[in-house]
Parts: C-alpha cells; sequence; structure tokens
C-alpha cells in the first residue's frame, strides 16, 4: 500500500526481531509514522493539521476521563460537583480549562483542516473514502461537543439541550415524539443529563475508531500535496521520520503555546458567562447561541423564517444538516481535473472571494441576536453557500482552463528533475 | 536515542550537517535539545494527571472529629466516624484495665502498653480506629451483645482476629494493634481527633 521505495523495516536486535515475528507492532508503526512511510516532499503547515487534530482528541479523552472520575451526572448535583472540580480537586481548574478549551482548539483544528481539504481539494479520487470519513468524524465531533456541553447543567447546557433536541420536534409526524424519547422526558432533566454523559463518554472513542479508518484510508493512496500532482518516484518524496515527525512536532510546539495561552490567560474568554448559573427550567437567558464553533451552523438554521410547502422550522433543519451533508457529495460535485486550487484561477476566485467570506458572514450572524439587518444577511449567505456547492463549484469546475500543473513535485519544488538527482542519490544508497 | 540514529541515517550531508571538530553535528545537538525538552515537559503533565487521584480539598477538610464523652459511663462505648471511618471508644472497667496490665508484654505480636495506648490522666479511656488491621473490616465488640472475642476486647468477624481490652491483637491474621489515631483532650469531656 506505499510506494515501492518504501524503506523496509529490519530490526537488528534479537528482541525486535522476536517481537517482528510475534506481533510487528513496531513494524506497523515504522510503516505508518515512520521511515518506512514515503510523504511528498513539499507539503506545507497546512499538512500538520490532521496530527493536530488526533493530538487534541487525545487530549479530550485524557482530560475528560480525569473530568469523569470527579464529575456526577444527576441534576442535583451536576453543577456543584463542576464547581467542585474547579475548587477542591488537585489541579482540577487545569483538567477542566484544558477540557473546555481543548474543544475549541478541537474546532479550530479541524475547520482549518477542513479548509485544506477545500482549498487543495484533497476530496478528489483517490481520496474519496478519506473525505467521507473526514465528515462523519466532523459529524461525529459535533454530537460530542453538544453532549459534553450540557454536562456542567449551567444555563447555557439546559438551554442548549432543549433547543437541539427541538430541531427533532421539526420532523414531520415522529418529531415531537422522538423529542420526548431522546430526553427521556417531556424537557432536558436528569434522564437526558445521564443519557448525554454515558454518550459523551462513549463517542470520542468510536470517533477514535474512525480516526483510526480514516489514517488507514489515507496511507492507501498516501498524502495529497499543494500542487495536487501525485507522486511520481522517489524524488517526490521523503520518509515521514525524521521529515515530518519533525515538522509536525515544530507545528505541535506551537499550537501548545497558542492553546496554553488560552487555558492560562484567556480560559473562559470562548464560553458563555450564562453557563455559570445553575440550569433553571423556568427561565430562558435572553441572549442564547451556542459556543462559537456552531456559529454559521446556527446562522443557518434561523435563517428559514417563512414557510414554503413544509414549515419554516423544518426548512431550517434540513438546511442546517445538509450544510454539512452536502459536503459528502463533493467528490462528484467539483469535477476538475486538477486538484490544487493553486492551479485553477476561477475556482480560486469564488472560493476566496465567495465561499470563504460568506463562511465569515454566517459565522458573524450565528453569534449576533437573531434580528434585522441578522436575519436578512443570513438568508442571503445561505442561498450563496448552497449555491457554491451545488451549482458554482460543477460549472466552475467544468468550464475553466486550468493553469498548467508542473510535471511533477520535485519540479514543483526544485525547478527541475534533474536538479534533485544529485542530492537525491544519497539517501537512496543508504 | 532512536530518532537521533535515525537522522543520522537518513540525512543527506549538507551544509546543515557540518561536523565539529569534535564530529557533533549541530543538527544532532538540536535534535537531542528539543527531543529531550518536549520529553520533560511531557514528564511534567503527569504530575496533574497522578495528584487530580489523590484527596481533594474538601476530603482532606473533613480530617477533623470532635467527640464529647461527658456521658460515657464505665463499661460503654461509643461509636464514631472519623474520615469516614469508624473510631471506637471505651470508657475501661477496671477489671479491663487490670485484664490488660496482666498480660506480658513480650508474648504480645505488637507489644504495647494499655499506657502507650492511652493519654495520661485517661488511662482509663481507650480510641481506637475500629479498623481491622488485617483487611480492613469493622471489628465487633464496641455495640452491647457484640462478639468480643477470646480476650474481651474486639473481634473482626471477616477473618477471626481477637483483640484484647486494650485493643492489642492476640490471635488471629492480624498484624497490628487496633490504631489509635491522633487525637488530644481539649477539655476532661471533649476529644479532638485528627
Amino acid at each position: 500500500m506505499s510506494f515501492p521505495w518504501a524503506k523496509e523495516y529490519t530490526p537488528k536486535h534479537p528482541v525486535m526481531r522476536f517481537f517482528d515475528e510475534k506481533l510487528p507492532l513496531p513494524r506497523f508503526v515504522y510503516n505508518a509514522v515512520g521511515a518506512g512511510y514515503p510523504v511528498p516532499r513539499n507539503l506545507s503547515y497546512f499538512w500538520n493539521f490532521g496530527v493536530l487534530a488526533g493530538f487534541f482528541l487525545m487530549l479530550q479523552i485524557v482530560t475528560g476521563v480525569v473530568l469523569a472520575m470527579h464529575y456526577a451526572a444527576n441534576t442535583e448535583v451536576a453543577f456543584g460537583t463542576v464547581e467542585h472540580i474547579m475548587r477542591d480537586v488537585n489541579w482540577g481548574w487545569l483538567m477542566r480549562y484544558t477540557h473546555a478549551n481543548g474543544a475549541s482548539f478541537f474546532f479550530v483544528v479541524v475547520y482549518i483542516h477542513i479548509f485544506r481539504g477545500l482549498f487543495y481539494a484533497s476530496y478528489k479520487p483517490p481520496r474519496e473514502m478519506i473525505w467521507l470519513l473526514g465528515v462523519t468524524i466532523f459529524l461525529l465531533m459535533m454530537a460530542t461537543a453538544f453532549m459534553g456541553y450540557v454536562l456542567p447543567w449551567g444555563q447555557m447546557s439546559f438551554w442548549g439541550a432543549q433547543v437541539i433536541t427541538g430541531l427533532f420536534e421539526a420532523i414531520p409526524v415522529v418529531g415531537p415524539p422522538l423529542k420526548t424519547w431522546l430526553l427521556g422526558g417531556f424537557a432536558p432533566d436528569n434522564a437526558a443529563l445521564n443519557r448525554f454523559f454515558s454518550l459523551h463518554f462513549l463517542l470520542p472513542f468510536v470517533i477514535l475508531g474512525a480516526v483510526i479508518l480514516h489514517i488507514w484510508a489515507l496511507h492507501i493512496p498516501g498524502s495529497s500535496n499543494p500542487t495536487g500532482v501525485e507522486v511520481k518516484s522517489e524524488s517526490d518524496t521523503l520518509p515521514f521520520h525524521p521529515y515530518y515527525t519533525a515538522k509536525d512536532g515544530f507545528g505541535l510546539g506551537v499550537a501548545l503555546l497558542v492553546f496554553f495561552t488560552f487555558v492560562f490567560f484567556l480560559p473562559n474568554a470562548l464560553g458563555h458567562p450564562d453557563n455559570y448559573i445553575e440550569a433553571n427550567p423556568l427561565s430562558t437567558p435572553a441572549h442564547i447561541v451556542p459556543e462559537w464553533y456552531f456559529y454559521p451552523f446556527y446562522a443557518i438554521l434561523r435563517a428559514f423564517t417563512f414557510d414554503f410547502i413544509l414549515p419554516a422550522k423544518l426548512w431550517g433543519v434540513l438546511a442546517m444538516f445538509s450544510a454539512i451533508l452536502v459536503w459528502f457529495f463533493l467528490p462528484w460535485l467539483d469535477k476538475s481535473p486538477v486538484r490544487s486550487g493553486h492551479y485553477r484561477p476561477l475556482f480560486r476566485k469564488f472560493f476566496w472571494f465567495g465561499l470563504i467570506p460568506v463562511m465569515a458572514v454566517l459565522f458573524y450572524c450565528g453569534g449576533a441576536p437573531a434580528e434585522e439587518p441578522y436575519v436578512m444577511i443570513s438568508q442571503i449567505a445561505t442561498a450563496y453557500y448552497f449555491l457554491h456547492f451545488l451549482v458554482i463549484l460543477p460549472i466552475v469546475s467544468s468550464i475553466e482552463r486550468p493553469d498548467p500543473l508542473p510535471f511533477s513535485i520535485t519540479e514543483a519544488v526544485l525547478g527541475s528533475d534533474d536538479e534533485a538527482a544529485a542530492g537525491d542519490a544519497a539517501p537512496t544508497a543508504a | 536515542m532512536a530518532s537521533t540514529t535515525a537522522n543520522a541515517d537518513a540525512t543527506p550531508v549538507n551544509t546543515d550537517g557540518v561536523e565539529g571538530e569534535d564530529g557533533v553535528r549541530r543538527r544532532d545537538f538540536i535534535n537531542i535539545a528539543a527531543v529531550s525538552a518536549a520529553g520533560v515537559g511531557g514528564l511534567v503533565t503527569l504530575l496533574p494527571l497522578v495528584s487530580q487521584m489523590a484527596p481533594s480539598k474538601d476530603v482532606l477538610a473533613e480530617s477533623t472529629t470532635e467527640l464529647d464523652i461527658s456521658s460515657l459511663e464505665a463499661g460503654q462505648s461509643i461509636k464514631a466516624v472519623f474520615r469516614k471511618q469508624p473510631v471506637f471508644v471505651r470508657h475501661l472497667t477496671q477489671a479491663e484495665i487490670d485484664a490488660a496490665n496482666a498480660v506480658d508484654i513480650s508474648s504480645l505480636r505488637d507489644p504495647e502498653t494499655l499506657e502507650e495506648r492511652t493519654k495520661a490522666g485517661h488511662h482509663n479511656l481507650l480510641l481506637v480506629m475500629g479498623v481491622c488491621t488485617h483487611l480492613g473490616c469493622v471489628p465487633l465488640g464496641a455495640a452491647e451483645g457484640e462478639n468480643k472475642g477470646e480476650f474481651g476486647g474486639y473481634f473482626c468477624p471477616c477473618h477471626g482476629s481477637h483483640y484484647d481490652t486494650a485493643a492489642r491483637i492476640r490471635k488471629g491474621p492480624a498484624p497490628a494493634n487496633l490504631v489509635v489515631p491522633d487525637y488530644e483532650f481539649t477539655s476532661d469531656t471533649t476529644i479532638v481527633i485528627g
């Protein structure tokens, strides 16, 4: 599944040879993230974000398991146990702030990862399955993050649970009983809190499983790269270790600096103060918004204010889910034979001046109050969002004339393949 | 260390890899420095992860118990709770004190006199943890009608340890006498444990 020039694992120590024969785990690691995995030599820092996402998943699992040791999922005590974690548990404040900000940074990193995939069209053949699994992981992340936000049982937790489960009510016929079934009651209460805790513990491990499939699928064709030109020869690649372990290590260091700046100095900057008020089923906070990472989708949900054949509420829910589901069809909506946005002038214009500003507008409107002019702006932006994926992208990818591609990755990096020959002779001989 | 070796294998000699006078390349130094810093940082993160499982502040705050023993008559016991564990306080009768003092200390598994196990001026008041030193069951004998064992003190029903009137282990698997926690008399009738 790797390139023919991938270095073979040859253990020298008898203990390692014993292992290799009985359980070839070191060989597996060597071929996955070691010198035995050749990777395109021209990956930019945008290619760091997969590893970073994996890191933040592990960080969330470790801190989450710790928090679960001190938290109790019962409406009587849940809010109190969170304060107990903050005040009494040794390093509890660090665990909770790392977990809460870790969720935000997991989304930051994954959004940049998705952005990379969109701009460089990483979803194109032969990497469709990687993309499909990635979108699935993103959906699982959203569900996990939502349920995690309910657990502290503050005001935003409660009303978030009320609003999000209310989405299911929009489904015709089965909606209302479905909501009651999901909550185990008529409003969020102990039954809901308990099942959300159970599922919030379970889903990260489902995500981990999906991530393993995601990486497995990735390692069949190998990574794409900023030129979008496939690897042709050994001079187009470098061994993952030490080149990309070093590059990813550096990127991880930078990410951790930014992350812990938030954890230590701005721990509540990304949260809502209202969630430090215990849940009160009789009083809704004046301005209720989800966590920042759901803003664009929340704006799409609220954009539908009029009944048209179907009720407005159902349109909003359908549009919100479709905004992500449309990503599943990207590999077939984008018909261009060229991957990278660098060589697609028209696509690039619509990407930078169409999709990205519209996403920014939706993001802003999602955090704004549900009043004019934000509603109308959300409606226009939502319309453009779907227009981009369903109309503009297929048409542009069919009619545009891509710029000439470099012959190979090596040529793109060094100007010509001949220049690479001298420098590459050394590792080949080694 | 493995990474250093692999680095050396995979790296073609170029300007970054220029050897110094002693044969050490700058790249090796940077590699070892970076990996060491990351390693130390990684180890430090274990501190909060391990420490979070130690007793939290609210648990430690429960670490004293105050007892009023003014109504405790000779021959009576009370059970109290210290750190979520039972404490036995027994007002010994003269017969029990005599029985405890009659024992040859050198014959005991955990040699201690009754005097050592009680406070000066209150040698008739025996305060011990109600936790068997074998595997932590609560021994019988503090409440009326309970089996006091062969030596008239406490008897642990789990694995059959017998304690005498000074709560010293006399027979059975327990390795030590019932533990006397730190406590003091704040007045003639008030004890603070912990």
